[in-house]
């Protein structure tokens, strides 16, 4: 049986309509993967909470009609990381952009990672600080222009796939906007994971990245990336002189072994209560 | 021959860093302020100052890097706007603590939550004692000059306490004017050499900044930081009048522009841009026969006390303007201030308090000459209805 057309408005909050972001982003592709993850999964929008910093890409939450809350430049996490304490059978997702996650937000990045705390991140990565203006970011590549980088960016930028991992993040994946499905895939799965996920979407933003590096539409942006990104299959065939500048897609690490902070800390209340009535 | 302009007022301020030259500048992007770094940053690109340009990864280390470079003896500047000034609160009251005359500019936004871009106060009232001194400017060739004159301000050894420069978001920050730029080597001069009595790193001269300090001598530490306050009274005013005397121009040197108080009766007290059109409906009134009068506060931290005292006890009546809120307080931080002001005087005029412009929200002449006909009101009858109100608020 061919599977039901997702009512993506079903999802959306129609009345904040026509959306604040420019023509051909990134960021309305990573919206729409991410509500088709969550119809997939059958989820109760009303179990799901969105949550965000600031920037472009958190505007996602004022969108979508679910539990959202718009939070502070950079620490989204840290208020996820309260509301899945407080509500540990809810569905908490948290989307970013690079400058967001990365920058202001990192300090919450490597700690929420290293928790291993059951929210999924999503971080649409353009490269750029799209809303103030077109500053580089921690994920600007090396010789690239920036607003504040008139002649070349000479900052190395952040793995943020051997970020996460090294961090302790359980399930790691990169996607691009070039290849919906899949990043739909890879929501989906880093929902479902028990632990911290974290599914980079390399994306376009062709106004404040694209028109100061020569990519001026969506389209040549779009075609940048493609040009860049290779599978992980397809990489494990390729020679490190063919991997040279190419940006390894997929699903780059899945550990269901370690154990998740909610449920530790659950345990550990369990334990110390089971303690206190034996003393009682 | 000075330059005139069309600029936005953030052009203008970042043509004063142009001109102060700083050792230093760390900057991180947030509106309304972002393009005021942009500019400097063109500045620092086309090889027109020396300064190191370091683009760091939050506010907070915005300010903590520009503690670093000061205390290491170079002249420092950043500059921010709303939720940007809250993330730096830590480390406002170690500039102060350490005596660095740090000049920042303050591109006064409403602060999250819920978020809203656009122009208040409560961001650099929520910094409020933090131990730094607040300069308010009316329009973008005040926030030129302020920024100058900040400078001066803070580095003067007596005073040597950092200084913020307060400009409205987007009203200031993004409006275009005309604004007269003074000549480079007359600015130069007028700023001088940044000259600080100890630095760290200085081999001959070793210090310590910041170390540990419990019941023996953190009490006595935070009241020596008011000595700085204090002499920066003076300063203030010796600065103005210096300004004054080199450049010309100019209205608000002191710690307040008055504007036909002399023999006002009504008068509304304000802060920042809503000068502009308080002083029009001054005017408007004058010309009706009211004997109406405008303060503009220019200095609030420190807050000149006696001098406002003096100019408002003869009143009749007074309307304090507030574009934020003091939350459990007697309505809006300028309203306290003036209010403790007046204490001891006798008689004191009526007064009311207004809130207006909380995230950007309109204030029109309506609105001012409404505050002007409640006090007029209030005075006349004897009753004050609502001591403290709202202007244009949809109730």
């Amino acid at each position: 049986m061919p599977k039901a057309a997702v009512d993506y408005l079903y999802y959306l909050r129609a009345e904040k309509l026509p959306h604040m972001w420019c023509p051909g982003c990134g960021i309305g592709i990573v919206v729409k993967s991410m509500i088709g993850a969550i119809d997939s999964l059958g989820w109760d929008k009303n179990d799901i909470a969105v949550i965000s910093g600031i920037g472009c890409t958190s505007r996602a939450p004022g969108y979508m009609d679910m539990n959202t809350l718009h939070t502070t430049h950079g620490r989204a996490l840290s208020f996820a990381t309260g509301v899945k304490m407080a509500a540990p059978d809810k569905h908490i997702i948290v989307i970013s952009g690079d400058g967001d996650a990365t920058a202001i937000g990192g300090n919450h990045f490597i700690h929420a990672c290293r928790r291993n705390i059951d929210i999924t991140l999503i971080i649409n990565n353009n490269n750029i600080y799209g809303m103030t203006g077109g500053q580089f970011s921690p994920t600007t590549p090396y010789g690239a222009r920036a607003a504040t980088t008139p002649h070349g960016n000479i900052d190395p930028a952040f793995d943020l796939v051997e970020l996460a991992k090294g961090a302790g993040a359980t399930y790691v994946a990169r996607g691009a906007v070039d290849n919906a499905r899949m990043m739909e895939k890879y929501f989906k799965d880093g929902m479902e994971h028990h632990g911290f996920s974290v599914i980079e979407i390399l994306s376009n933003c062709h106004t404040q990245y694209g028109r100061r590096n020569k990519m001026a539409d969506a389209i040549t942006m779009i075609d940048w990336i493609s040009d860049q990104v290779v599978s992980n299959k397809k990489a494990a065939k390729m020679s490190p002189e063919e991997l040279e500048g190419k940006i390894i897609t997929g699903e780059m690490y899945h550990n269901t072994e370690l154990a998740e902070y909610t449920d530790e800390y659950a345990k550990l209340i369990e334990r110390v209560q089971a303690k206190a009535a034996l003393k009682a | 021959m000075p330059e005139q302009l069309a600029l936005t007022g953030n052009e203008a301020v970042a043509h004063a860093m142009r001109q102060i030259n700083p050792d230093v500048v760390a900057a991180y992007p947030i509106t309304p302020q972002t393009s005021m770094m942009q500019k400097f940053a063109d500045f620092v690109a086309d090889g027109l100052v020396d300064s190191e340009l370091v683009l760091v990864e939050s506010e907070h280390s915005a300010m903590s890097a520009t503690v670093g470079s000061q205390a290491s003896g170079a002249r420092s500047m950043t500059a921010t706007a709303a939720c940007g000034l809250a993330l730096m609160w830590e480390i406002l009251g170690i500039a102060s603590a350490y005596r660095l005359p740090i000049v920042m500019p303050v591109v006064n936004r409403a602060l999250s939550g819920p978020i809203n871009i656009q122009g208040d106060h409560s961001d650099s009232m929520g910094t409020r004692d933090c131990g730094w001194i607040h300069i308010f400017s009316e329009n973008a060739q005040e926030a030129y000059e302020n920024t100058i004159m900040a400078m001066r301000i803070a580095e003067h050894p007596d005073v040597l306490t950092p200084a913020m420069v307060c400009l409205d978001g987007f009203i200031i920050s993004h409006g275009v004017e005309s604004v007269t730029i003074y000549k480079d080597n007359l600015v130069k001069k007028f700023v001088g050499e940044y000259q600080p009595h100890y630095t760290l790193l200085d081999a001959k001269h070793p210090i310590t900044l910041g170390a540990m300090d419990f019941s023996d001598f953190y009490f006595e530490h935070k009241v020596s930081q008011l000595d700085g306050y204090n002499n920066s009274h003076s300063v203030i005013l010796d600065v103005g009048s210096e300004f004054k005397k080199t450049f010309g121009g100019g209205e608000c040197y002191e710690f307040f522009e008055a504007h036909k108080m002399d023999d006002a009766e009504y008068a509304v007290v304000v802060l920042g841009s809503t000068a502009g059109s308080t002083r029009m409906v001054v005017d408007d009134l004058r010309a009706q026969g009211v004997k109406a009068g405008m303060l503009k506060i220019r200095v609030f931290r420190p807050f000149p006390y006696e001098e406002i005292a003096r100019l408002l006890a003869p009143l009749k009546g007074c309307a304090v303007l507030d574009r934020s809120i003091a939350y459990g307080g007697d309505g809006g931080p300028v309203h306290i201030e003036v209010r403790s002001a007046l204490y001891g005087q006798s008689p004191v005029p009526v007064m009311l308090n207004y809130i207006y412009g909380l995230g950007g929200k309109p204030i029109e002449p309506e609105h001012i000459h409404s505050a002007f006909k409640d006090i007029q009101e209030a005075v006349a009858t004897g009753n004050v209805k609502r001591r403290v109100g709202y202007l244009n608020l949809t109730e």
